[in-house]
């Protein structure tokens, strides 16, 4: 187990810069997930800690050594990919035994390396099947089976979950979280999910191309988004960004309605407003004509437009609002502390 | 595989159904029975272990054949890996040329071999000017090996070439991230996955060195490859029962080899020789 260290990575393919100088510090034990949208660069920022991309600039650590120059096989990673990669002539047990065989380790222990990841996996009656009669999600476990046998001091995740279908994605998260648990062993865990990313991340990495925008624990990064990209990324629906203009102690909206918010700065801005942060209130500033509902069972989405405005705003609702009950204009209030403001032009956050 | 009740389409299937039993069943089943109607009857069908020269002739194809194969598939999966995974100017170029050969006909090949280590050929003239003795390879089994391996690594390299290009690149990565070095990433990942594709091309090359003839014909001088005996037979001896028994037993390796190799790779190979 150890930690790893990133320095002002940088990656280019030819001309095309697709990292920008990441840094990151993760500790012995972390579980770290980087999301991001496709294209972004996360992807190739996990292939070069595992040594399959170079590094065009910068230093990558693990275990304060530097492995910037070091073949994936002497860097102690472990590696599950998208596709779980598994070798189609080779039974579950020889798939999970390979990287065991290659660093000749004896026969007896194999067995019983793999015996132990087979039993936690629960794959303890398939190990003689091969790779084309197993499920999507024993594939996955077997993948994973793979990783775990060698006792990396880092394991990689490259968006293992994303060819599950929906079940058997949040299953096999629980699973992935509670295996890394037990095993205590540092992660790193690429995903397109949000939800993905809260549920499973100590501490999360929202990259937008090829920059880290922010790093910091899920309820962190959700509550006080550092920019407008992690912002709108984080939380579902996304976020309501208004233009507005700020005078120290409140905020005008672009329709003119005027917002208590906390900030000492004056000037223009984006308020950002969550739409679950938006409460129903008889007396609330915030009026919406509501254009359409979508029940989605505990709450509802509510699409709609500010009063006096073009401005396309959405709100979230506890409970069932029935299309008949719907009037067609609402109004809301929200308290001062949960309203984010950001610059207009560098897209950070203000207060 | 479906099976559908649709008699009256067999219809569909009758002029292949004609054309087999014209031109091949009834052609095989004649040359079966002058295979045996010569002096010794059906005892001839033995000639080929029974005669030394005929023996000797079937050994030295099927070593030939086996040696052919092997180095064109060692060559050409190099080769072949090597030009799906890289990309450089001119590739295109060099694709169409070493598939050029396929447009050779036997006899040309045989003829293009003479030129090269023939009486009058390039490496004669080279090592005449080097050591002061001329090497003359062309007319022997050597010359006949270049030959068939000339024309049969086209045909492996672009079987190769479409397997590997549908290598999945995940797998070698993982084995990397799992230390392996890599040969043992050839060994263990790179060579079951174009397992198919090599028991296929490897068939078909095989095939191929036992029954070519233009090239062995050319070249004949001191070779003596079952498709030169058949014809010795046939012309100069006027053997036709032996004849016609070494094409029917040549005939039978090759097709035991082809159906050994289609129930290995489960793909469907197609002969051109």
């Amino acid at each position: 187990m150890a930690g790893l260290i990133i320095k002002d990575i940088q990656k280019s393919f030819g001309k095309t810069k697709v990292l920008h100088g990441i840094n990151m510090e993760i500790s012995d034990g972390e579980f770290i997930v980087i999301v991001g949208p496709s294209g972004c660069g996360k992807s190739t920022l996990l292939r070069m800690i595992a040594g399959l991309e170079n590094v065009t600039s910068g230093e990558i650590l693990i275990d304060n050594l530097n492995v910037n120059n070091k073949e994936p096989m002497d860097r102690n990673i472990a590696m599950v990919f998208q596709n779980y990669a598994l070798y189609p002539h080779m039974s579950v047990f020889k798939n999970m035994a390979y990287g065991l065989k290659i660093a000749g380790i004896p026969k007896l222990e194999i067995s019983e390396r793999v015996q132990e990841a087979a039993k936690m996996l629960e794959l303890g009656e398939l190990l003689e099947r091969k790779p084309r009669e197993l499920s999507g999600g024993q594939r996955q476990r077997v993948a994973m089976g793979r990783a775990i046998v060698r006792k990396p001091a880092v394991f990689l995740f490259d968006e293992p979950l994303s060819n599950l279908d929906a079940k058997l994605r949040i299953q096999m998260r629980l699973e992935i979280k509670s295996l890394q648990q037990r095993l205590g062993t540092t992660s790193l865990f690429v995903t397109h999910d949000q939800v993905e990313a809260m549920t499973l991340a100590d501490r999360m990495v929202v990259m937008n191309e090829g920059v880290a925008e922010q790093i910091g624990s899920p309820l962190d990064v959700f509550q006080k988004p550092e920019t407008i990209f992690s912002a709108q990324f984080i939380g579902s629906p996304a976020m309501n960004l208004i233009k507005g203009v700020t005078d120290g102690q409140s905020i005008k909206l672009e329709n003119g309605v005027l917002l208590k918010c906390v900030t000492n700065f004056s000037g223009e801005v984006l308020a950002g407003l969550r739409p679950e942060d938006l409460l129903p209130d008889k007396k609330g500033e915030i009026i919406i004509q509501i254009d359409m509902a979508e029940p989605i069972g505990a709450s509802t989405i509510l699409h709609g437009t500010l009063k006096n405005s073009d401005i396309k705003i959405v709100s979230m609702v506890q409970g069932l609002v029935d299309q008949k009950d719907m009037q067609k204009e609402m109004s809301f209030s929200i308290s001062p502390e949960v309203i984010h403001l950001f610059n207009r032009e560098s897209g950070k956050r203000i207060n | 595989m479906k099976y559908y009740d649709y008699p009256k389409l067999f219809v569909l299937a009758l002029p292949v159904a004609i054309f087999f039993v014209t031109f091949f069943i009834v052609p095989m089943v004649q040359l079966a029975i002058v295979g045996a109607s010569g002096d010794s009857g059906v005892s001839s069908y033995f000639t080929i272990v029974n005669t030394p020269r005929h023996f000797e002739s079937m050994l030295a194809t099927l070593l030939l054949s086996i040696a052919v194969t092997f180095t064109a598939l060692v060559i050409s999966t190099t080769a072949g890996l090597f030009l799906v995974r890289n990309i450089f100017p001119g590739k295109e170029i060099v694709l169409s040329i070493l598939t050029f050969p396929l447009a050779f006909p036997g006899v040309v090949i045989g003829f293009l071999i003479i030129m090269l280590a023939g009486r009058q050929g390039l490496i004669g003239l080279v090592t005449k000017a080097l050591l002061g003795e001329k090497t003359v390879f062309a007319y022997s089994m050597l010359g006949l090996f270049f030959g068939y391996l000339y024309f049969s690594i086209p045909r492996v390299i672009l079987t190769i070439m479409a397997a590997a290009e549908k290598l999945d690149k995940s797998l070698e990565e993982a084995a990397k991230s799992l230390g392996a070095p890599p040969f043992r990433i050839v060994i263990d990942i790179i060579i079951p996955a174009l397992k198919p594709g090599l028991i296929a091309s490897g068939a078909i090359c095989f095939a191929t060195s036992m029954g070519a003839f233009g090239t062995a014909f050319t070249l004949a001088t001191n070779i003596d490859v079952l498709p030169m005996t058949i014809y010795t037979e046939f012309t100069l001896n006027a053997n036709i029962a032996g004849a016609a028994s070494l094409s029917i037993v040549l005939g039978l390796v090759t097709w035991i080899a082809l159906f050994i190799s289609r129930s290995l790779s489960g793909q469907t190979i197609a002969v051109s020789g």
